[in-house]
This record gives C-alpha cells, sequence and structure tokens, in this order.
C-alpha cells in the first residue's frame, strides 16, 4: 500500500518540468501539445495501474460480491445479502483461526524484529568479514519458503526429529509439535524468523548506513556511551523503515499461509486435527477449495482484509512513538 | 495457455504416427498448425487425455492404455495419475476446471464419495447415451449403473472398480509375534471385531517397546470398512440419509464405526497414522504396522507403496465383520471435451470387460462389470505380490450380495472432516471423552 502511494506521487514533478522544454518546441497543434503534458505521465504510470486493476481492484470487488451469496464452486449460487459476514462473525472456527494467525504473528514478529535490529547494528560496525556476515544474514530468504518448511517439519518430527533428539538430551519427553496449540506455534515461527529475520535485518542496516556520522561523532565527544548512541540515535533516525519493515512484518504474519502447510504435510488446511495451527489464509481456502463454499471464504477473505488494517493501524500507532522524546 | 498444450500433443502424436521418429522440440512446432486447423476431420489422429487419482498403481490402466494406443493410431490415449489425494487435492482442482471450462481431461476418474456432487451438477458432463453407452447398463450391477444417472435423468459416468472387503495383513510380523500366518488361518482369527482386538492385544504383547511396529496402520482405514460393512445394516445411507439431510449423530452405522477406531486406539493398538501421507506409506514399506483394511484397490495401493522388494511379506485374509463396498471409482467425459465421441469409445473401452480385466491385473481394482467379474482372467487370478493370494476368488466372494450405500451431495466433505478428528483423537489432540462431540460438530459444519 505504501508502494502505491510512492509510485503515484512522482507524476507531478516531471510534468511540470516538461513545460518550458516542451513549449520552446511546441509549433501549432498546442492543445495537443498541452493534452500530451497532461496526458503522457498518466500514460507512464499507467501499466502498473492497469494491471493492479485487473488483479488488485477486480478480485477486491468480485470478491465483495461472490461473498454475498450461498456460492458454490462449480455449482448453485444464490444471494444472501450479509448473511456469510454474520456466520462467520459467530463462528468458532473462524475466530480460532484469527487467534492462531495473531498468536503466531505476535511470538514471530516481535523476537524477529528485535533480532533484526540488533544484527543490523552488529553489522553496522567495523568487523572482520563483513561483507561475507551481511551476505550470511540473506542467505535464508535465498531458499524456497517450502524447502524451510520441509526441513523444519522434519526438524520437528515427532520419532526422529532432531529437536526431539536434542531435547531428550535433557530428558524431555518426545514432544508431538503438530498436536498443541502452543508447540505448533513456535515450530512455525521459527520457520518465519529462520526466512526473515535477515531480510529485515538488511533493510535496517541499509537505513542505518544513512545516518550522518557526524550525529555519531558529536555523541560521542559529549561522552555519549554506544548503547546510548543507539537508542537516542540510531533507533530514532530508523523510524520511518521501521515502520515500513513493521507494516510488511503485520501483513506477511497475518496472511501467513506456506509454512502452517506445510508443517501439516497434507494439503486439508485443516492446521490440525483441531485446528491447533490453521491460519485464516488456510481457514479461507478450507472454506473455499476443500468444502467448496466460495461465499463463505470470500467473507472471511475480506474480514481479513479489514484485520489486516486494524493490525497495520495499531503497529503504526506503536513505531510512530519510538524515540518519540526527541 | 492449454490449447497450446494440447496441440502440442497433437502435433507430437501427429509427427509420431507419420514419421515414427525421434522429435525434437522445434519439429514438434512445425506441424502444429495443419493438426490444429484441421477442425473435426476424424482422419487426423486425436489425443484423449486420461486423468485419475489414488495411491500406489491406482486405476491400473498402464496396460490397458498400451494395449489401445496400439491398437489404434488414430485415438491415441495419455494417462495420467495427478495426486494420491482424492477429496483434498483431485476433486478441487476438477471442479475448478470444470467452472473455468478448460483443464479437464478427455476423461475424469470420480471416486464414489463425489458422486452425489457430480450428479447434481449435470451441466459439465457429456451425455455417454448419445454416444451409444447406454447399451452397457446389462454389464453392471444394478447399484453401481444408477449411481451413474445425474439429476437430469441422463448417463453421465460408467463404473470402474468396486471395493470387496479383505484385512491386509504383514506375514513376517504375524510370525514373529507367534500369530497363524496362512491367510485361511488368519482368516479364522477374526471373525468378528472382537476377535480382531483380541488377535491385537496377542501381537501386541510381543511388539512393547516405543518403536516397534502397531497392530493396525491408524483410524481411518478401519474406520471405512467398518462403516461400510454397517451402513447396509441400517438402511444403506452414511452420513445423509436419502433426502440428503445429515444423520451423521443419527445413523448407528457411523456410531458404532467411530467407537470401534475409538476402542482400537485406546487399547493402543494403532500406529497413529492417517491414510495416505508419506509416514503411512512409508510404514506400509517398512513394516510400521501389521494389519489394516483393504478394499479391492487398496492392494495396488499396498503393492505400490511396499514396492517390490517386499514382495511376499504382505498377504490379504478374509475381513472381521462381513461383506462391505469402501469406494470404487467412475469414469466420465466433461463437456468441455474437444473430442466427446473419441472420448466415451475410450472410456467405453476402460469401463468394458478388457479394460476391467487388465485394470485388475495391474493393480487388483475388482471389477465392477459382471462379465469382467466372471471372465476366468479375474475369477481365476492369483496376485503375485500377496504370495498368490487368490484375490479373484476372494474379492468375487465379498462382492456377491453387495448392496449400494447413499453418498449426499457433501460426503466427501463430510468424510474428510470426520475423519480429521478420528486422527486427531487417535494422535492424542482430542481426547476421547470429546471426540464423539467434535466429530458430529465437525461433521455437520462441513455439510452446512
Amino acid at each position: 500500500m505504501t508502494l502505491k502511494v510512492d509510485t503515484a506521487a512522482p507524476p507531478r514533478p516531471p510534468g511540470s518540468r516538461g513545460v518550458s522544454g516542451h513549449r520552446a518546441s511546441g509549433r501549432g497543434g498546442n492543445g495537443l501539445a498541452r493534452f500530451d503534458l497532461r496526458a503522457t505521465p498518466y500514460f507512464l504510470v499507467s501499466p502498473y495501474f492497469v494491471l493492479f486493476t485487473l488483479f488488485g481492484v477486480f478480485p477486491l470487488g468480485y470478491t465483495l460480491w461472490v461473498s454475498l451469496h450461498d456460492w458454490e464452486l462449480a455449482g448453485d449460487k444464490t444471494f444472501l445479502g450479509l448473511d456469510n459476514y454474520i456466520e462467520l462473525i459467530a463462528d468458532g472456527a473462524f475466530w480460532n483461526a484469527v487467534v492462531n494467525t495473531v498468536g503466531i504473528f505476535v511470538i514471530s514478529t516481535i523476537p524477529q524484529l528485535v533480532l533484526a535490529l540488533m544484527l543490523a547494528n552488529a553489522l553496522n560496525k567495523r568487523i572482520r568479514g563483513r561483507l561475507f556476515f551481511r551476505l550470511g544474514v540473506l542467505l535464508p530468504l535465498v531458499t524456497s519458503v517450502v524447502a524451510v518448511a520441509v526441513v523444519f517439519t522434519q526438524l520437528y518430527s515427532r520419532d526422529y526429529g532432531m529437536v526431539n533428539w536434542f531435547l531428550g538430551i535433557f530428558g524431555v519427553e518426545p514432544i508431538e509439535w503438530q498436536n498443541q496449540s502452543w508447540t505448533a506455534w513456535i515450530a512455525i515461527s521459527t520457520m518465519i524468523d529462520w526466512r526473515w529475520t535477515g531480510y529485515n535485518a538488511i533493510i535496517l542496516l541499509a537505513a542505518m548506513q544513512t545516518i550522518p556520522k557526524d550525529l555519531y561523532e558529536a555523541a560521542s565527544l559529549d561522552g555519549a556511551s554506544p548503547r546510548r548512541q543507539f537508542w537516542q540515535i540510531t533507533v530514532p533516525m530508523l523510524r520511518p523503515t521501521l515502520i515500513f519493515v513493521v507494516f510488511v512484518s503485520t501483513i506477511g504474519g497475518l496472511t501467513l499461509f506456506a509454512e502452517p502447510v506445510m508443517f501439516e504435510g497434507n494439503p486439508t488446511m485443516a492446521g490440525g486435527a483441531t485446528g491447533q495451527y490453521q491460519t485464516v489464509a488456510m481457514f479461507i481456502v478450507k472454506e473455499a477449495f476443500r468444502d467448496f463454499d466460495m461465499g463463505y471464504a470470500s467473507a472471511a477473505a475480506w474480514l481479513l482484509f479489514a484485520l489486516i488494517l486494524i493490525g497495520t493501524l495499531i503497529n503504526y500507532s506503536f513505531t510512530r512513538r519510538i524515540g518519540g522524546n526527541k | 495457455m492449454l490449447n497450446n498444450k494440447r496441440q502440442g500433443k497433437l502435433a507430437a502424436v501427429a509427427v509420431m504416427a507419420a514419421t515414427a521418429l525421434a522429435i525434437t522440440s522445434c519439429g514438434s512446432s512445425e506441424p502444429a498448425k495443419p493438426a490444429a486447423g484441421g477442425g473435426s476431420a476424424a482422419a487426423e489422429p486425436v489425443t484423449i487425455t486420461v486423468h485419475t487419482f489414488g495411491g500406489g498403481e491406482n486405476f491400473g490402466y498402464d496396460k490397458a492404455v498400451e494395449k489401445w494406443n496400439a491398437e489404434h493410431p488414430n485415438i491415441q490415449v495419455k494417462y495420467q495419475n495427478l495426486t494420491d489425494r482424492f477429496e483434498d487435492v483431485y476433486l478441487p482442482q476438477l471442479l475448478q476446471k470444470l467452472q473455468a471450462g478448460s483443464g479437464a481431461a478427455d476423461i475424469v476418474g470420480i471416486d464414489e464419495g463425489a458422486m452425489g456432487l457430480m450428479k447434481s451438477r449435470p451441466q459439465f458432463f457429456t451425455d455417454l447415451s448419445e454416444h451409444g453407452l447406454d447399451s452397457r447398463k446389462a454389464d453392471f450391477p444394478a447399484a453401481k449403473w444408477e449411481n451413474g444417472i445425474n439429476k437430469d435423468g441422463k448417463l453421465f459416468a460408467l463404473g470402474t472398480d468396486i471395493g470387496g472387503m479383505t484385512m491386509c495383513y504383514r506375514k513376517d510380523l504375524f510370525e514373529k509375534a507367534g500369530l497363524p500366518t496362512d491367510r485361511e488361518e488368519v482368516g479364522k482369527l477374526w471373525p468378528d471385531w472382537n476377535a480382531f482386538m483380541e488377535a491385537g492385544k496377542k501381537f501386541q504383547a510381543a511388539f512393547p517397546a516405543k518403536g516397534d511396529p502397531k497392530f493396525l496402520d491408524g483410524p481411518n482405514t478401519l474406520y471405512n470398512v467398518v462403516l461400510s460393512q454397517e451402513a447396509p445394516k441400517n438402511g444403506n445411507i452414511a452420513y445423509f440419509d436419502t433426502g440428503n439431510q445429515l444423520v451423521i449423530d443419527k445413523n448407528p452405522a457411523v456410531k458404532t464405526a467411530f467407537d470401534t477406531v475409538k476402542s482400537f486406539s485406546e487399547a493402543g493398538l494403532t500406529a497413529k497414522l492417517a491414510s495416505f501421507t508419506p509416514e503411512w506409506n512409508a510404514a506400509i514399506k517398512k513394516g510400521g504396522f501389521a494389519t489394516m483394511g483393504c478394499p479391492a484397490w487398496m492392494l495396488g495401493v499396498v503393492s505400490g507403496a511396499a514396492g517390490d522388494e517386499n514382495k511376499g511379506k504382505w498377504d490379504v485374509a478374509a475381513v472381521p465383520g462381513g461383506a462391505g463396498n469402501w469406494g470404487g471409482s467412475y469414469l466420465a467425459v466433461p463437456k468441455q471435451s474437444k473430442h466427446p465421441k473419441e472420448a466415451a469409445e475410450v472410456l467405453n473401452y476402460l469401463t468394458g470387460k478388457e479394460g476391467h480385466v487388465l485394470a485388475f491385473q495391474e493393480a487388483a481394482a475388482f471389477p465392477s462389470s459382471l462379465p469382467a467379474q466372471q471372465d476366468p482372467a479375474v475369477a481365476d487370478l492369483k496376485n503375485e505380490f500377496f504370495n498368490d493370494a487368490p484375490t479373484g476368488q476372494i474379492f468375487g466372494a465379498s462382492v456377491k450380495d453387495l448392496l449400494p450405500v447413499f453418498l449426499g451431495e457433501k460426503h466427501a466433505q463430510v468424510k474428510t472432516a470426520a475423519e480429521k478428528v478420528l486422527e486427531g483423537m487417535d494422535k492424542g489432540s482430542i481426547p476421547y471423552g470429546e471426540a464423539w462431540t467434535k466429530f458430529v460438530e465437525a461433521g455437520t459444519k462441513a455439510a452446512g
């Protein structure tokens, strides 16, 4: 969403700058030239918007339309009005999925961002083999989500998994990680963190490098400790980037899908026998493509959209306060 | 995009027929134009795609297709088994392709469990009687034939196999546990489910340690076997009554099947493996459990998953509790097929005596076609993988007085949801005391 705003904004400056150049060469057909002036920027940005309309706005609108029906996949369609939404709000399974999604989001994202911030700070220091480490933290991002999930699922397997073997050394009984909510949440969170911590660290690192060095020099002249410099200079200066990172993590976290699906090991989308780790995205796919209830799934998709908006706003208000005592 | 693909296939066939030379991808794109532009010219070779599902050797059409292709240069069949999971992979994909109007094969396999759903969507399938297949009525048991007629009264699907019931068992593990190994004696060991439980306890006593094999695979096969035996005793219905009303909580057949699974799980006799998962396949191969419910088509799944190196380790015996039918499939021609006439011909062949016999030889899928059942190639067939078990005889006897079970429009969804609860109960994430309530809840939700 932030990206959209960015692309929409630029056209105006180039348009106004073009005025003088165009007038010099403009001879006759003044109207056409003006039209050209006005239209060209829109034309140039249009590919994005055409694609966005086709693959973004249309599905959004169509999903809304479908959500107002009892719409069976390859079957009957009857208009229901808001019944799907009313049923959904009273549906324990939906809220179970919401709780799982938020739960996994919280226990994965918070450690992930703290860790990313610390990593970025460390990588920003003068250390040996800096390039090696910087590339190293990005490596997990190169592996596909499914590969990560498959490997981690094996690590967490009941009988021959490495995690249970390790815990066994300390006398812990083998855990069936899929069986309970909290164990499944932890397992899934580690998959997410493995893949995304480095990515966020690199983004934060890039932002750190844009912070003027003289701020640190001035601070150290005033006798500020490195820790104080980190909290009083680095973190406040990172605020816009942090907001971006938190937004992206929120959207990613609330639409979590591939990891829990692979963790389950079969494509029923149930997220465990009692939905211990069924996320909202899985709930939607299950309703649409396992129970063939497209209308209900579409309503759930719209509610997820609303939840993401709310989640992002909450996080925005939190991150805005970072270093707010400036 | 799919049209291009199909043209590519057509082209490949054209080149093969014309030159019988190896084709490069470059060469195959050249003659695509005449093949595609030719329209309905009958002389052009036509490719008929067949999509099926199932584990192991599934429908067992490799030999039948090979034979057809050798005899019919003008109609070449491309046979592909898409997945081993029907309800949650094959069926949703098929529905999406039907809805989209492209992408479905010329002939599609449909499991019995989804026939209720497909019957209520006549708009997607070709009326097979338009191609003369209504003449096949005498070849099938009445129940199998009736199920292929949709709500508009049109014939849209013909039966492939039926799932007469047996119990598969690991001979080597039985021997170690001191149980009889001969299939006659094993059958006598368990006339009913109580005796089966006793045998299980005896078996498990010989394998008490943690990593040892278990007596049963998991909840799914046992549940389906018992349900298929009980349903005919309770008005021939499973989850839905004939008015398509959900009766999951009222049908004693469902409760009996549920309770049987629960008792075996509580006794610690299950390996806690859900069917058609990689772990389950691995355990079939490695001997992670000693018995599993085996409808006819399951023999192909077992031999496929176990592999040739385990030939002779698995055997089949009579099932406790008597006759039943689990599964069995149908073939249909989607309306979107560009060659419905040729597809109907191929379908006629695959569901005919010859196709049935070849499939039985390959995958042990027991023919629903009556002439095929009586064919000596079926009746006298021994299954090499299962110690030369006389499978023709065993299954022939088990389907003799088979009654049809009515399966509602949403049978597949309810089945998936309900069995998920059984798996959870078996694995311990749902306490035994709450499982029945959860089971009914899940089924009710899936039906709604």
